[in-house]
Order: C-alpha cells, then structure tokens, then sequence
C-alpha cells in the first residue's frame, strides 16, 4: 500500500490517475485515492502537479491547489502527511468497544510506543483510529494496511506486528 | 449458566390480551416452576398477529409449534405434555390452514437454526456472486423483464407504493412516494443513486448483500431507473468497503454483456448504465446530500434542504437516493406483488428488515426477520441468548439514528411505528447488545467521541455542540463532572436538534438523551460519589464533596 516516495515520479503518477478516472471535477476524489495509494499520502507537489495537468483554458477547467487540499483534509482516507511504510487503523466504535476494544488500543499504544495519529522514529508504523470498518461480528478489529484482523486481544498484538517488515 | 432448550412466545397484542394472554404467561411462570424448568425454559412474547379465531397463541421453541386458542386452564397440562414429556399436545394445535403470515413461516421453519424470513439476503450466500449465470438461474433480472415488457413507469411506482416499502437507511421514508416525487419533476435528465456508504457503526448488512449479491441491486437500480424516467445511475459505495467494489464492478460488466445494461435493454428502447463511486472516508457522506456533494467531487457537506434531491440533486437534475437494502427488497416485490409483501411483517412496517446483532451475546452475525419482531426475540432465539454471566442491560441500535434502548423496552415490537410510539429509533438495524458489565458514561463517551469526529464542521451547532457535550462527558467519565452540566448537556442538545443543517447533528443527542431518560442515577453516581458502578471508567480525580 506504501512506499517511500522516491520510488514513484510524481508527474507520471499523477498523469496515470488522471488517464484512469478523467479530467472533470468528479474524478478528484478517485484521483486522489490513487496518488494516495501510490505515496501513502496526498504530497503538495502531486496536488500541484494536479492542478498543472488539468489546467485547460479551452474547457474552461480551473481546479485550484486549495480545492485539492480541501478534499485531502476532509476525507479520512486520504492523508495531508507523509505515513509510515504501514499504517494500523484501529477502529474505535461501540461495537469494538464493548467486547474489549479498549484493551486491544492500550497494548497497541504500549507496543508501539506511539499515540494517535503519530509514527514510529523508523517510519515504519503510524497508528490512527478509524470509525467502524463494518467488520462488527468480528470486534475487536484492526486493519494493517489492507489486511484485516478480527476478535483481535492484546495477547496477539506481538505475534500480528512481527509479520509485517 | 445453563442454556436454555426452549423458548415459549406467547401473543400478546391486545386481542390475545383480552382474550387472557397476561394469565397465561402467569400460569407458564408458575408451571414452569412446579416441574423445575425455569432455568430451561424462557417466555417471550410476540404480537401483531392477525389471527382473532386462534388468540391467544402459544409457540413452543425449538420445535416451532404453534397451539391456539389457548386457554389459562390449559397451560399446566402443556408444560408438562410438551416442556417436561416432550410430546405435543396435538388437541391444543391451531389448525394448520389458519397458520399465515408471520406465524406461518415461524412454523415452517423448525430446527436448531431460528426461522429467518430472507428477501433481501435470498441469495447471499447460496450463489456465486461473481457468476451472472448463478444470479439468473435463481430468478435474476425476471423482474426487470417482467417491468420492461409488462409494466408502464407508473404501474412499477403504485406496487411500490402499495407494497409499503420504507426506505431501510435509517429514515423509514416511503420509497414508493419518493419515486413518485422524481417522476413527477419535469426534466430530461434524471439520477437514480444507490447509497452503499454504510458507515453506521454496528451495521454491516448492505456490505453483505453487496458481496453476496451484487446483481440484485443492478436490476433494482434498473427498475428504478425505468420507473423514474433515469438513463444514468451511481452507486456510491464506502472506500473500505474493497471487495464489494471490486464485485459490483464485475456485476456491471457481466451485465453489460449480457444486456441488463446498456442501451435497448430487453429489446426495448429503454437505455440505463451505472457508474460506481468509491468514497474515501467520511461518515457524513452517507446523508442523501453530503453523498451528492461527494459524488461531484467536493467534500462531503450536506447541502440546505430545501431544494431536495427529489427535485434537485445530483447536478441539479431531479435524483432518488435509495439505499442498498431498500433495493434489495425491490424485485422480489415486482415478482410477488404488492399484496405478498404486505403479508410480511406488521400492518405498518411491512417486510422484513436485516439486523446486524453484536456485542455480550453467544452469536453475533447478520439475520432477515420480519419487521415486528421483539428485541427479546433477537437476542434469546436469533442470538442463542446473553454470554454465560451476561445479562441484558441495554441494545444500542447502531449509529447516529439509533437509539439506546434499556431492557425494559426489549418487548416492543421492532418496526417503524411501535418504535416511533416508545420513542426509540430501529436506525440502521445494527442492535449492540450490551449486559451488565457497560458503563452508559463510557458507551455515551464512545459515541460522542464518533459524532464529534465525523461532523463535517460546516454547521456550528454540530460542529461545536459535538465537542462540547464529548468534554462534558469525558469529565464526568473521570469523575470530574458537575450536576449542573447535565442541564447543560439537554440545553446543548436541544440546540443542536433545532439548529443543525443536518441528521447527524440532529440526532447525534440521541445517545444524550437516553442517557439521561433512562439511566440518570448511574450518571448522577459518577458526579455525585465519583463512583463509576460498573468500574469501567477510571476515576483520575480525587473526589471532592460538591
């Protein structure tokens, strides 16, 4: 899902997304998605770069970096920094909360040393909450990435993080 | 804990009522004792049954038989025929041609897994939803030829309307009557929008139908389409929700292939394509306008109302905006008739409705039942009861438009009216089930704690008002709380619930309210001794006399 950035050349990547979903205003959100996915977040220049492609006098198309950055903030699958090779969302809603969530969270934080939002020194883990993930009969659930664990306890917290690298 | 082998329902609307059904549920109590089945036996009740010559009536679990009419002198020779002997009491039986409805389907489904009543869930889990063929074979897009070669726009719209379907977002608003709204607008281009942003926390079950059956919502979104006068339709789905993406989009293909999509459907001239749209995260979007917004490629604000999309939604042009499970529900109703649907659930809320059921009960997962169902029902026949040691507290109904419901309300019947009356809302379906061991601050915490996350700050009372009444709450969670700032919590609410531009704002109190309606001591507990009386939240502050 992530990998750092100077694997990937911004002006290609941006011009794949836009070839795959289009130039109108409705396909910012997938466009997004995809330079979201490439990175592992929204960088400043891929939203400038954006903007660049898509200026089109002719249509009459003018996307600001503003409007960009705008849709980057609001959705929470999209992020404004740089995250680690991988990202652990832990979800924090009642269902999860009430068959033991909590516990889950607090050996997440005590393992990784880190609180919400933050990423590891080594860049490796940025942990975040997330709002139900619609895996409910399986609570407490986390996501590593695109990887999904259910009925998680923190005894097995030790065991998922050691399969990642 | 011992399990429970049985379970006995007995009727209990007001015609069982006056015809003794209170006095037999004295007497099964009493009976029950006297053969030492208490602990194996529980009671239920379940009600709007329609059958005055049989009332009142008595079903026996497991086994699912239904006697009727019972009488109280009756009950002791019952228990011990069928509860202790267990042989049926076949002089009792109610007379199988009088069996219809919602209790003709409880008896025709015995066995160890509980009766469920599936239409929407029909087909997932039983056929290959990457395979078209399996979904054709299995009366797939019947419907939509029987509408195309049968059927006018209108005729489509009045079954629909006669069927009673309520839209199963969490609204309850007629679909039939919001149908008939966007054909009435006058205009060349229409939108017919499915919502698949199921976000509600606790609610699952459009992901299931969408994983299990994806081309039933094709064919629905298709019927729509014809009905409105639509040629274009999208269906916006959550961006985590992977596979069921990856699914739909694989349906639209194999249906453009095979012609349910496209132009000159069923050789008609009726044209209709669909676009999927994967969101990226934001609860928001699943208000019918914030969704419109989204799907125009703007952050996901709900618009002001009026205008509504009926009229002008998706860029202006008139859109219905109908959810996944309300769909799901649609060709079943053109291929079995308004009158069919009818027949299931209760007079007021008919069909059925999807219920995801979690949290301190032995099976936790998704079920189809008729809509009137009780929640004493879901958790002891469809949930196979609490967890050893758990007894009921209270069921959270999922989400922003539910209700957390105190086990003294499990016996109202679960449909849009008899909710509406005990003030509680169904919500999505998500039923959360919490025992005694959940402390009502730190679950009203919890919620609060979404709500304030998921405001998409372009309203003030919501955005504010969310923050707000999470600090309040979070005080009184570490036993720092005043008895004056409940005031200010329902002065907050209040606010929100009048001045908020949208449900989430407007409902986000929900969860305040019932704290206070139904649980004020255990609140007050925290402020008042700093004592939380369950032991979950951690009291950091050295309590001080007020």
């Amino acid at each position: 899902m992530t990998a750092p950035t100077i694997d990937h050349d911004v002006v290609s990547v941006v011009h794949a997304a836009i070839e795959k979903h289009g130039r109108n205003r409705d396909a910012m959100i997938p466009v997004l998605s995809e330079i979201n996915r490439v990175f592992g977040y929204v960088p400043r220049e891929a939203i400038r770069e954006v903007c660049k492609q898509l200026h089109d006098p002719a249509r009459q198309v003018h996307i600001a970096e503003s409007q960009l950055f705008a849709l980057t903030s609001f959705y929470d699958m999209l992020s404004t920094k740089p995250r680690g090779r991988h990202v652990i969302k832990f979800c924090e809603n009642a269902p999860c909360h009430i068959v033991g969530g909590k516990a889950v969270w607090d050996g997440l934080k005590e393992k990784l040393n880190l609180e919400n939002g933050e990423t590891t020194p080594d860049n490796k883990w940025t942990l975040v909450t997330t709002s139900c993930l619609g895996l409910c009969s399986v609570g407490p659930v986390l996501l590593i990435d695109d990887d999904m664990y259910g009925n998680v306890t923190p005894e097995q917290i030790s065991e998922i993080l050691e399969r990642y690298e | 804990m011992i399990k429970k082998r049985a379970m006995i329902l007995v009727s209990n609307d007001p015609e069982s009522v006056r015809l003794g059904a209170n006095e037999i549920i004295q007497h099964l109590n009493e009976a029950l004792v006297t053969y030492g089945l208490q602990d194996e036996v529980d009671i239920s009740t379940i009600s709007d049954i329609n059958h005055s010559n049989i009332l009142p009536l008595v079903v026996v679990y497991p086994e699912a038989v239904v006697y009727g009419p019972v009488k109280a002198a009756d009950v002791r020779y019952l228990v011990e025929e069928h509860l202790y002997k267990g042989r049926v009491v076949t002089d009792l039986l109610a007379p199988p041609k009088m069996l219809t409805g919602q209790i003709g389907w409880l008896r025709g489904h015995k066995g160890y897994n509980p009766a469920e009543h599936r239409i929407v869930l029909e087909r997932a889990g039983r056929i290959d939803p990457e395979n078209i063929e399996e979904y054709i074979t299995s009366n797939g897009y019947d419907a939509l030829g029987k509408v195309l070669s049968e059927m006018t726009p209108e005729g489509v719209i009045d079954i629909v309307e006669r069927s009673g379907l309520q839209g199963r977002g969490g609204a309850g608003f007629p679909t039939g009557r919001k149908w008939k709204f966007v054909r009435a607008a006058q205009s060349s281009k229409k939108y017919i929008v499915c919502n698949a942003d199921e976000s509600e926390p606790g609610t699952f079950k459009d992901r299931i139908v969408l994983e299990g059956d994806p081309h039933v919502i094709i064919e629905a979104m298709a019927i729509a389409a014809y009905a409105l006068g639509a040629d274009e339709g999208y269906i916006y789905i959550r961006g985590e929700y992977g596979l069921a993406f990856r699914r739909l989009e694989k349906a639209i293909l194999q249906a453009r292939e095979f012609g349910f999509l496209g132009n000159n459907i069923f050789g008609t001239n009726f044209n209709f394509d669909i676009h999927i749209h994967a969101g990226a995260g934001a609860y928001v979007c699943g208000e019918e306008t914030a969704l419109l917004e989204s799907l125009e490629g703007k952050r996901g604000e709900p618009r002001s109302r009026p205008p509504y999309p009926v009229t002008k939604g998706l860029w202006n042009k008139p859109t219905s905006v109908n959810n996944v499970e309300t769909l799901a529900n649609i060709p079943a109703i053109i291929r079995n008739g308004a009158e069919w649907y009818r027949s299931i659930g209760t007079p007021s809320s008919p069909g059925t409705k999807v219920y995801t059921i979690m949290g301190n009960v032995n099976f936790s997962g998704v079920i189809e039942v008729p809509m009137g169902v009780t929640l004493r029902e879901v958790i002891n026949i469809y949930a196979r009861g609490m967890k050893p040691g758990s007894t009921l507290k209270l069921a959270q109904t999922g989400g922003s438009s539910g209700s957390i419901i105190p086990a003294v309300l499990q016996d109202t019947p679960m449909d849009f009216e008899s909710f509406r009356k005990a003030g509680v809302s169904l919500g999505s379906g998500a039923l959360l089930i919490c025992d005694q061991n959940t402390c009502i601050v730190d679950l009203v915490k919890v919620l609060l704690q979404f709500f304030r996350f998921e405001s998409c700050g372009k309203c003030t009372p919501c955005r504010v008002g969310t923050q707000r009444s999470y600090e309040i709450v979070d005080r009184i969670s570490k036993g720092q709380g005043r008895l004056e700032e409940l005031d200010t919590l329902l002065l907050l609410a209040g606010e929100m619930e009048r001045a908020s531009n949208c449900g989430l704002g407007q409902t986000a109190t929900v969860p305040i309210r019932d704290m206070l309606k139904h649980f004020r001591t255990e609140v007050e507990a925290h402020i008042r001794s700093g004592n939380c009386p369950t032991g979950v939240c951690e009291m950091t502050q050295e309590f001080e006399k007020i």
